[in-house]
């Protein structure tokens, strides 16, 4: 995260993105998002309409999709609010891109639960493939980055690559899931793990053993 | 109205106060850098921690906390002391501490804060982090590492110049305060942000590494780039004025300036008058005092005199040009430059009647032919309050770039004959309703049309007085007190044919139609006038002076004199007392406290700080018709201070004729 940075404002760029617009299908779902917010605060969709115009710029780029100065210009002046004020929010979030990445951006977590469960070990699975942590892959597959808590900690360690999560990863799985997503195929997303669903415990219950046969919550139910 | 205790003294606040506010109705000091009096409440920096009970038992931010009955408030506990010392040590981390080198020093909120509650040393051994510089403009110089993100520049520009350019990119320890695509700040009073900046991120580009803020003088003024009447602080070492800053008038400025009346102050040094000229065969040539005092003696002009005053000129010195001319039998004054000539026999109908703080309440408002925002960047931000509580605001000449939206009617000044009518609508139903009538809609002999709207609308009611003119030289409302006004403007004084003719600083007139006439002008800068004059003495610019100005408000203010004239220059009142003598006549006077009382004598308002009283209103008629623009054509070249100033100029260049002076990255 501490490298991120904007797309330098050039001539190019100027030229690549300049006349960008919604496409058909985008361009009717716009209405529809800012009618969500009250009469008044349109400026909210800033948000939904950032994520829509990263994913058109995905779907024509075949990436996950980035967002170029001149389309947060373009969406200030559908929103009618300073370009500034759009900038603000795309640079605070960081599922927005602000450069050009790969068609996989894989995220790899590295805090405290994922790091104990190997992660480490991920990373060097990534590198090995050639992918450099903020860098794009030369054959524009992969962007790499390592990120904080993703919330998966129970079935550590995990990526996210694009919009799904895969956990309970080794070094072994993550090249398979990589795999299987480089020859475009769609693999199974959530927990690796044979057998585990979700987040339940791995083998047997461990904790809260009683409250499968009677509730002893203080709420009635649960 | 809330009964709150703090420090063990029992105070009542007004309703709505925040815990901050009350600690200072106490009387308690409550370091702070992201609040500000005149911005919103931020928050973000944890500087004003205050133990508050009841709530929860941990330090809370006195500027966001709603004042509450029977509040206990301590600010001098151990809580208090360990929590400011916490915050302070968290925001010294990622601080450079280069002071030595930082302009801030010495009037620094970060540098004074961390002496009175700071802890004294760092346990800090890590890096820190450092910001690339940020381009904003001529003016602002940046050094971004220093920045303590209190985001008061940010709140700024949105909230009172109405740009939005200035935000927070990134998040966490990686924010950073920029410019859109750092692209200079480009609204007229971008340069209240290096005030407003706490710490030394944001300082002053051409004060740059100048002085010491213990080694300047500095001298209480008003500012003459507009006829706001802006106070300021002039700051000097040795002759020289280093640095303008506003001083706090809540009248007038609040505590904002235009980039004008900052930086137009290096213009006080540059192409000066500093030495009398004459012009012989056909060329100014350097001449002394009494050469020049000969050959205005020998035009022997007997009553054929006439005077012109500038638009910088403070009372004093249009007074004491009305006496010499007076003395010698003449009666031509005029102060308004391009020609108008509206009728002044009522000064009431010519004067910002509304007040500036008054135009802030205004409900509906029509702007017929200003560009305030050139005009009166002051004004203009008045308007934008106005507009934020609700005003309706209507506007008649060719389009600019409010700040406040607005509806502009029409470019021809027939429409105020024939308003729409929602906009009668909203005027006749407003509470307070307003009309400012600019010099472009006086140049085109609108005022009776808009004095007409008086009564068609009941501007004036009680506690009420909607009639407003925003001129735009801060000589005018002095000069009409004191009668430089003829009846048919300018115009007159040409048909006079006078032999001799007294230039006080007035660089905008036409001199062609005085090429019958000796000129002699009398002023500071080698301008459009100087060049067009026979003779030229020397005088003083308004740093150099004390003075008495009146403001479009007539609010008369005084001024006092920061430094000397250079070189020969001397004080305007001694060169036409010196004329007295050299044309033989008598003035009356012979100091500058003499002189006051006189013109005191004879206009007794001038002797009083405040509003002056003109009376009511006269009636209005007539109408107006015709297509007009607006008189400055460029905001930062306006007078021959500015013009000669390499800031100014570089100002204009860049930010209204999109010259890129964008700097290599170091």
């Amino acid at each position: 995260m501490a490298d991120r940075h904007l797309e330098p404002d050039t001539p190019e760029l100027r030229a690549r993105w300049g006349n960008w617009t919604w496409n058909e299908v985008n361009a009717k779902k716009v209405p529809d998002i800012i009618a969500r917010y009250p009469e008044g605060r349109q400026r909210s969709a800033v948000m939904p309409l950032l994520d829509l115009a990263q994913r058109q710029i995905g779907a024509e780029t075949q990436t996950q999709g980035w967002l170029p100065i001149p389309v947060m210009e373009y969406i200030a002046k559908e929103l009618d609010m300073p370009v500034i004020r759009v900038v603000e929010v795309a640079s605070f979030y960081t599922m927005y891109n602000l450069v050009p990445v790969g068609r996989f951006h894989v995220q790899v977590c590295g805090t405290t639960p994922c790091m104990l469960r190997g992660s480490d070990d991920l990373l060097t699975a990534c590198k090995a493939r050639g992918m450099s942590k903020g860098h794009n892959s030369a054959d524009g597959l992969w962007t790499l980055t390592e990120v904080e808590c993703m919330g998966n900690c129970a079935s550590a360690p995990m990526v996210q690559i694009n919009d799904d999560n895969y956990e309970d990863l080794t070094a072994e799985r993550l090249n398979f899931v990589l795999d299987e997503l480089a020859a475009g195929r769609e693999p199974k997303a959530g927990t690796q793990e044979p057998g585990r669903h979700t987040v339940e415990p791995v083998g047997a219950l461990s904790t809260l053993k009683q409250m499968v046969s009677e509730n002893h919550d203080y709420r009635g139910e649960w | 109205m809330p009964k709150v205790t703090v420090d063990g003294v029992e105070l009542e606040v007004p309703a709505g106060a925040t815990v901050l506010q009350a600690c200072e109705l106490a009387g308690k000091e409550i370091p702070r850098f992201c609040y500000h009096e005149r911005l919103s409440i931020a928050g973000n920096c944890r500087m004003c921690l205050v133990e508050v009970a009841p709530g929860p038992p941990k330090p809370q931010a006195s500027c966001a906390l709603p004042a509450a009955e029977g509040q206990t408030i301590r600010t001098d506990s151990e809580m208090v002391k360990k929590a400011r010392e916490g915050v302070m040590e968290f925001l010294l981390i990622n601080h450079p501490l280069d002071c030595p080198i930082c302009d801030q020093g010495g009037e620094c909120d970060l540098q004074d804060q961390s002496v009175a509650y700071g802890r004294g040393a760092s346990r800090y051994d890590e890096h820190k982090r450092a910001v690339t510089e940020k381009y904003m403009g001529p003016l602002i110089k940046t050094t971004m590492t220093r920045c303590i993100h209190c985001t008061r520049c940010v709140r700024f520009s949105e909230e009172v110049a109405g740009v939005d350019e200035i935000g927070a990119l990134y998040r966490g320890e990686n924010m950073q305060i920029t410019t859109y695509l750092e692209k200079a700040a480009h609204h007229e009073m971008s340069a209240n942000v290096i005030d407003l900046c706490p710490v030394g991120a944001l300082t002053s580009k051409p004060y740059a590494f100048e002085a010491r803020p213990w080694e300047l003088k500095k001298t209480l003024g008003i500012d003459v780039s507009d006829a706001t009447g802006a106070n300021i602080r002039i700051d000097s070492r040795g002759r020289e004025v280093l640095r303008v800053l506003p001083r706090i008038n809540d009248d007038v400025n609040e505590e904002w300036i235009s980039d004008k009346a900052r930086y137009q102050v290096d213009g006080l040094t540059k192409r000066r008058l500093d030495r009398p000229w004459i012009r012989r065969d056909g060329k100014l040539q350097a001449a002394t005092w009494d050469e020049a005092f000969a050959a205005i003696a020998k035009v022997k002009p007997g009553a054929s005199v006439a005077a012109v005053a500038g638009d910088l000129l403070d009372c004093e010195t249009q007074f004491a040009a009305k006496k010499l001319v007076g003395a010698l039998g003449s009666s031509l004054l005029e102060g308004r430059q391009t020609g108008m000539d509206y009728d002044v026999s009522s000064l009431a109908a010519v004067n910002f009647n509304s007040t500036f703080a008054g135009i802030e309440t205004a409900d509906a408002i029509l702007i017929v032919g200003s560009n305030v925002r050139w005009e009166a960047p002051l004004v203009n931000v008045r308007l934008r309050k106005a507009v934020k509580k609700g005003a309706k605001v209507f506007l008649v000449g060719q389009q600019w770039d409010t700040t406040f939206g607005g509806e502009f009617l029409s470019e021809d000044l027939s429409v105020l004959g024939n308003l729409p009518a929602h906009v009668s609508d909203a005027l006749s139903k407003a509470e307070r309703p307003a009309v400012i009538l600019g010099g472009a809609a006086l140049a085109k002999g609108a005022l009776g049309a808009g004095l007409g709207l008086v009564g068609q609308f009941n501007l004036v009611r009680d506690g009420w007085n909607g009639f407003n003119v925003l001129h735009l030289a801060a000589a005018r409302m002095g000069g009409l007190m004191l009668g430089f006004a003829q009846k048919g403007g300018i115009a007159d004084l040409v048909a006079a044919k006078p032999k001799l003719v007294f230039s006080l600083g007035a660089d905008e007139m036409d001199f062609a139609k005085f090429s019958d006439s000796i000129v002699v002008y009398i002023g500071h800068h080698g301008d459009k006038g100087a060049h067009a004059a026979d003779i030229v003495l020397p005088a003083a610019a308004y740093t150099e002076k004390a003075g008495t100005y009146v403001n479009t408000e007539g609010r008369v203010q005084f001024a006092e004199k920061a430094v000397f004239a250079p070189g020969d220059a001397r004080e305007d009142w001694t060169i036409l007392r010196a004329l007295a003598d050299a044309l033989g006549v008598s003035v009356g006077f012979d100091s500058f406290d003499e002189l006051r009382a006189a013109m005191v004598a004879e206009v007794p308002a001038l002797g009083e700080e405040g509003l002056a009283a003109y009376g009511s209103l006269p009636a209005g008629g007539g109408s107006a018709d015709g297509v007009f623009g607006y008189p400055i054509k460029d905001f930062y070249l306006t007078n021959p201070i500015a013009r000669a100033s390499e800031v100014m100029q570089r100002c204009s260049a860049e930010l209204l004729h999109g010259e890129d002076f964008a700097e290599a990255a170091e």
